[in-house]
């Protein structure tokens, strides 16, 4: 009874082993918890925006135009009377989704591609390897405010275009990483197991790769952030009245003189969830790093 | 025996690289196998010896059809394999398996050791999930695992422990030809024994066939039945091991095994040993004629016909093959060095 008990857990036994190993390391680092922590209030913020605002984003108080932090209004109002605290918390969401929705598509579409050119190289690696320095060669945020541009405004074009402005980079990783661990003798030992290509790429190739994959993606997560604000705030991302901390700043613009604290919150917002997210990316990987020993 | 079968023929092997770019001077073809023949006999252990660049890993890997062979054939169990599509070759791949260098590098760090030895069922389809736990029960045991390494991830496992689950994952479908592409050249001296032992002993009672390639004289020696000496991507002498222990023909061959230590000290020091000049050449531009005359230590003999003719693998005595100009059947090459006086091999 004992042993049947001890073969049925031992396998979970040696992945949990592991996973202590590295929450251990990871706690070593504060930097990185703290970042964890922020990112997950953001987070947190964006998946409950409904409950925890106080105010609909939209809601005007004509009583209460260019107001100052109140008990009615905790950070003041904008120029039309909306709550700012309200607005920065529906902005929470809209960033999110666009990081971690165009994060997800940009890995969807560019791994695969990436591992197909690193595992089968020659002339489809030549094609796909090239394709991407074109892409590459355009600064990011010119890609993507060009493809929103293109596609239009609104808060699903811009997770596309964020989306699409990302994937030449998880190709290059994809196929520098695929390029890497087929040279490893477990590929050629695969093959005398009597695998396929499929077999080898998801089970041998793809599993060996997670751990560069999701600190690329912690890192692309930001940018996408980022690139949500810079595009709403050119006007080519989420659209007035819709709430995103991107439209908060060019509606506060204006009003630079008079309400700087309107431009100081949506801000402070994003510096805090791209360097959280940054941080607790950077964390990540010195974690994950087999080389990393402390 | 030596009337059966082979397990494993190969015939003219020739692998060549391109290697760097068309334009420019940089390019070159690497004669990496350069039309080698051998068979391998069922239930045997031959030895592939050389040193470094000769070419063993790449006819191995030719071997087990990892490489696409420039010309030539390989034969296994009498069907030629050469030119199989990896699809066809699939299910043959259940006769054939490799044991790898590196014993770090062949296992996949994201599977446990219970799942790398039992993926060749898996993907043959031979068992399922309970059969499968068993059947991989049962060659961990055989190879000297405890049945707690099957939920160990290899980094969790010694060098040797590595290796041994390598050689359970390459016996587990009972193939009867197995490659071992330096199999103990990574471990500590001491695993270096208790793999190689345990190796003879499961040839035995498997009875698969085995290529054991290796640098290591005193493996050979202890291991196989006969031995391969390749230089510079070709044979150069084939023999029983006894008979190249006892009485090599081939000048590398007897450079080679006059570089081998004998345990005595005293006797050590009276024995009569050649060293051989420089490096080998390039196997991008091999000597003409015999590839060995350039640092042959016999070259004022053997020409001017091995600067011309390259010297054809023949036999000079039963079952004795040698390459060289100077060796022909009654007439031998002149010793210059002698061999290490081969202790008895026990058991």
């Amino acid at each position: 009874m004992s042993i049947v008990v001890q073969e049925i857990e031992a396998p979970r036994v040696a992945g949990r082993r592991r996973l202590r190993l590295l929450t251990k390391r990871f706690l070593r680092r504060p930097m990185a918890v703290g970042g964890l922590l922020v990112a997950l209030a953001f987070v947190i913020v964006a998946i409950f925006a409904p409950l925890l605002a106080p105010y609909s984003p939209g809601h005007t108080d004509f009583d209460a135009v260019l107001a100052h932090s109140s008990s009615k209004h905790l950070l003041g109002t904008d120029d039309l009377g909306r709550d700012v605290l309200s607005r920065l918390i529906w902005g929470t969401r809209a960033s999110m989704q666009v990081g971690v929705f165009a994060t997800l598509l940009a890995m969807v579409v560019a791994v695969p591609i990436g591992m197909i050119a690193g595992y089968y190289r020659g002339w489809v690696d030549q094609v796909i390897a090239r394709l991407t320095d074109v892409l590459l060669a355009f600064p990011f945020l010119i890609l993507a405010v060009g493809l929103a541009a293109i596609l239009g405004p609104s808060l699903l074009n811009a997770t596309l275009a964020l989306g699409i402005g990302s994937i030449p980079g998880f190709i290059r990783i994809a196929r520098g990483e695929t390029l890497t661990l087929r040279e490893e003798d477990y590929v050629p030992a695969a093959v005398l197991n009597g695998a396929n290509d499929a077999t080898i790429i998801f089970r041998h190739i793809l599993p060996n790769m997670t751990n560069t994959l999701i600190v690329q993606a912690t890192l692309t997560i930001p940018g996408a952030i980022l690139g949500e604000a810079i595009l709403s705030f050119l006007g080519v991302g989420v659209q007035p009245p819709t709430s995103s901390w991107g439209t908060m700043l060019q509606e506060a613009e204006p009003y630079l003189t008079q309400a700087q604290r309107l431009s100081v919150y949506p801000g402070v917002a994003i510096i805090l969830a791209v360097l959280a997210f940054n941080v607790f990316g950077d964390g990540l990987r010195d974690v994950l790093d087999p080389r990393t020993t402390r | 025996m030596n009337d059966a079968a082979p397990a494993l023929e190969v015939e003219s092997l020739v692998k060549h690289f391109t290697s760097g770019r068309r334009i420019g001077s940089g390019g070159g073809t690497v004669h990496a196998v350069d039309d080698v023949s051998f068979s391998l006999r069922q239930g045997e252990m031959l030895g592939l010896v050389g040193e470094s660049g000769s070419g063993k890993t790449t006819l191995a890997n030719c071997v087990v059809r990892l490489h696409e062979p420039t010309s030539g054939s390989i034969r296994l169990h009498g069907r030629d394999i050469t030119h199989l599509s990896r699809r066809d070759l699939r299910p043959l791949r259940r006769d054939l398996h490799m044991v790898f260098q590196d014993p770090y590098s062949s296992l996949n760090p994201r599977m446990t050791a219970g799942e790398i030895v039992g993926e060749p069922l898996r993907l043959h389809r031979l068992a399922g999930r309970k059969v499968r736990t068993g059947r991989v029960a049962e060659i961990f045991e055989r190879v000297g695992l405890g049945p707690e390494h099957r939920f160990r991830y290899p980094h969790e496992l010694s060098g040797g422990q590595r290796q041994r689950v390598g050689l359970a994952r390459s016996l587990i479908l009972n193939p009867s030809v197995l490659v071992a592409d330096e199999p103990v050249s990574a471990l500590d001296v001491s695993v270096q024994a208790s793999i190689l032992n345990l190796l003879r002993d499961l040839q035995r009672d498997m009875g698969f066939s085995c290529l054991f390639i290796t640098h290591d004289l005193a493996t050979v020696e202890f291991l196989c039945d006969r031995i391969a000496v390749m230089y510079l991507g070709k044979l150069v002498e084939v023999a029983s091991r006894d008979e190249i222990f006892r009485d090599p023909e081939h000048p590398y061959t007897q450079a080679l095994l006059s570089a081998a230590l004998v345990p005595d000290p005293a006797e050590q020091r009276q024995r009569r040993r050649v060293v051989l000049e420089g490096d080998p050449p390039s196997p991008l531009d091999p000597p003409s004629g015999c590839r060995f005359r350039t640092r042959c230590p016999l070259h004022d003999l053997s020409a001017p016909d091995s600067d011309e003719i390259e010297p054809p693998l023949r036999e000079v005595s039963p079952d004795h093959l040698v390459a060289c100009h100077l060796s022909a059947p009654g007439s031998k090459t002149p010793r210059i060095a002698d061999p290490p006086v081969t202790t008895p091999v026990t058991g």
